[in-house]
């Protein structure tokens, strides 16, 4: 049944799913990766994944804060690289924004994609624009704001949705960041790969949230 | 590619392991895999290296007497995680600061920042200098774009030298900066070396041509180029950095009369016969502007596996930064005497 909003305990098992979801595509990761960059964007999530996952299961967390927090701090000490520090990033700011909420509702949501979103663009130095994991982010943090009032599930669906119309956009920009930047109009026609990621990780939330 | 490896996603653990046992005590192995020198003597302002592994022997080489105090390493090809940089930080911190000097990649950058807050929150005080000498990877109003490449060996030994003497954080900052202003280098590549994990090439190229420009990952550069021989691309690559100097506001041209360091470095499959062959060749080259060679350093100590090119790096000397090269270093992979050669 779909879900007005999650507990800490459902949040922690959203992000066993996401972990399992990225786990999976590692090899669609590979792939976008190897196209613009030097190819270790799907072995590094699946490491960091690896590692969410080992520190989400079996345990008891008391706010839907601390389940973000722990999935940050996992991935940016597991993965390295820039994908390492820009995806613990957007966790950790993502999880220090709802502090000590008790569940997790659209309002939540909103504010978790907006200071993850900003935490990523400060880190990164990056833009919409730049076809970077913020193409998909920054539009998925907009439509969040939008539907905050609505039950959880709805809410993830309408996100998820803008997050993979944000990564399909992406394909049209010239790259401007990280090792991608060189190629310029080169870069044309493919996705980035961190886009890729968050519209995974996004539609995976959806997914739990639905069911 | 044949490799003599064990488990593919242990390589850079085993590898700083065999490194800590090649510095015999000289060197420990801290935290998650950092490498730091054993004696550390207390109030000395600290210097940090790092990077991603697989192109030994920098960074982790680079620690050692009168060198690096520690390096934060990464897994092969990646920036260290920041709590690996933080680990590193407190084990070298010695009440005067750290200062971290890395080559300017954007996943290092993003790392070792979150790991200066991380030191902050310790109330341990960490300033910053990136090494960008890749004269092909941006042009000079765009320095924040340049990638490190083997411009980085002179200046951690500039300031690992510096960093015995000086009594403050800030102080070896500066010397840091004007080392790394004053260096500039080009590269070629021939043909790319390989992932240790996965066996597969770093890049593509054409086998009649070779990657003007081109960076230590196989990152673009100015372009392709017919293969060349060594005289005819030397000076073509010497030529990209005397422009450079010419074109950049923040430093004088390269002059008659000015005294240089140069450095031959091959990214890992370039013998020594062909490095030889091009040092001779741009000693000429310089030799033609009445640049002097103060110094010359010839090796492959900025590599990425079996990655076949070169680079030369220039390194402008004052009397200060002359003072600091002079004085003698040692470690596993790199060690000079004390002064200079024929000097």
């Amino acid at each position: 049944m779909a879900k007005e909003s999650l507990t800490p305990g459902e949040v922690r098992d959203m992000m066993l799913v996401v972990a399992d979801r990225i786990i999976e595509a590692e090899p669609i990761l590979t792939d976008a990766d190897r196209a613009l960059g030097d190819g270790d964007h799907g072995v590094g999530m699946e490491r960091g994944m690896a590692a969410v996952k080992e520190a989400l299961a079996g345990q008891d967390f008391p706010t839907v804060g601390k389940v973000l927090l722990s999935v940050g701090r996992a991935m940016m000490s597991s993965m390295g690289g820039a994908s390492g520090a820009l995806f613990g990033t957007l966790f950790r700011a993502g999880g220090k924004a709802v502090g000590e909420a008790a569940v997790l509702t659209g309002k939540e949501l909103a504010l978790i994609l907006k200071d993850g979103t900003e935490g990523v663009m400060t880190r990164g130095d990056a833009k919409p624009g730049d076809k970077t994991m913020v193409d998909a982010l920054y539009p998925a943090a907009e439509k969040a704001g939008e539907v905050a009032d609505l039950p959880v599930a709805e809410a993830l669906a309408a996100i998820a949705a803008a997050a993979a119309a944000g990564r399909d956009a992406s394909e049209g920009m010239i790259a401007t960041k990280g090792r991608a930047k060189t190629l310029g109009e080169n870069s044309l026609g493919k996705p980035d790969a961190g886009a890729v990621s968050v519209a995974i990780i996004l539609a995976a939330m959806s997914e739990y949230a639905a069911t | 590619m044949k490799k003599l490896i064990n488990d593919p996603l242990k390589v850079a653990d085993e590898l700083v392991e065999g490194l800590v046992d090649a510095y015999n005590g000289e060197c420990r192995h801290v935290g998650t895999r950092s490498i730091v020198k054993t004696h550390i003597p207390e109030n000395k302002v600290a210097l940090l290296v790092g990077g991603g592994s697989g192109h030994e022997p920098i960074y982790h080489g680079l620690v050692g007497r009168n060198l690096a105090d520690g390096a934060a390493c990464g897994d092969i090809f990646a920036a260290p995680p920041p709590n690996i940089v933080f680990e590193a930080t407190e084990a070298v911190h010695r009440g005067k600061g750290v200062l971290y000097l890395y080559g300017n990649y954007a996943g290092d950058v993003m790392n070792f920042d979150i790991g200066a807050e991380l030191a902050d929150d310790e109330e341990i005080e960490v300033r910053t200098v990136l090494i960008w000498d890749d004269v092909c990877s941006a042009p000079p109003s765009q320095k924040q774009n340049r990638r490190g490449i083997a411009g980085l060996v002179p200046v951690v030994k500039i300031t690992g030298a510096a960093s015995q003497s000086v009594a403050t954080l800030a102080e070896l900052e500066a010397v840091a900066k004007k080392a790394v202003l004053q260096t500039r280098s080009v590269g070629v590549s021939m043909s790319p070396g390989s992932i240790p994990a996965t066996g597969k090439p770093t890049f593509e190229i054409d086998p009649d041509k070779i990657g003007l420009g081109m960076g230590i990952h196989g990152e673009p550069g100015v372009g392709e180029i017919p293969m060349a021989t060594a005289d005819e691309l030397s000076a073509r690559m010497l030529q990209y950095i005397f422009e450079d100097f010419e074109k950049d506001d923040e430093v004088e041209p390269l002059a008659a009369g000015d005294e240089v360091l140069l450095f031959v470095n091959s990214l890992g499959a370039t013998t020594m016969m062909e490095l030889l062959i091009a040092l001779r060749a741009a000693k000429k080259c310089l030799a033609e502007k009445g640049i002097q060679i103060f110094d010359v350093l010839v090796g492959p100590l900025v590599t990425c596996q079996e990655m076949s090119g070169i680079s030369f790096s220039l390194t402008r000397l004052d009397d200060e930064l002359k003072k600091y090269w002079e004085m003698p270093c040692q470690s596993v992979c790199f060690s000079k005497m004390e002064g200079r050669y024929g000097g």
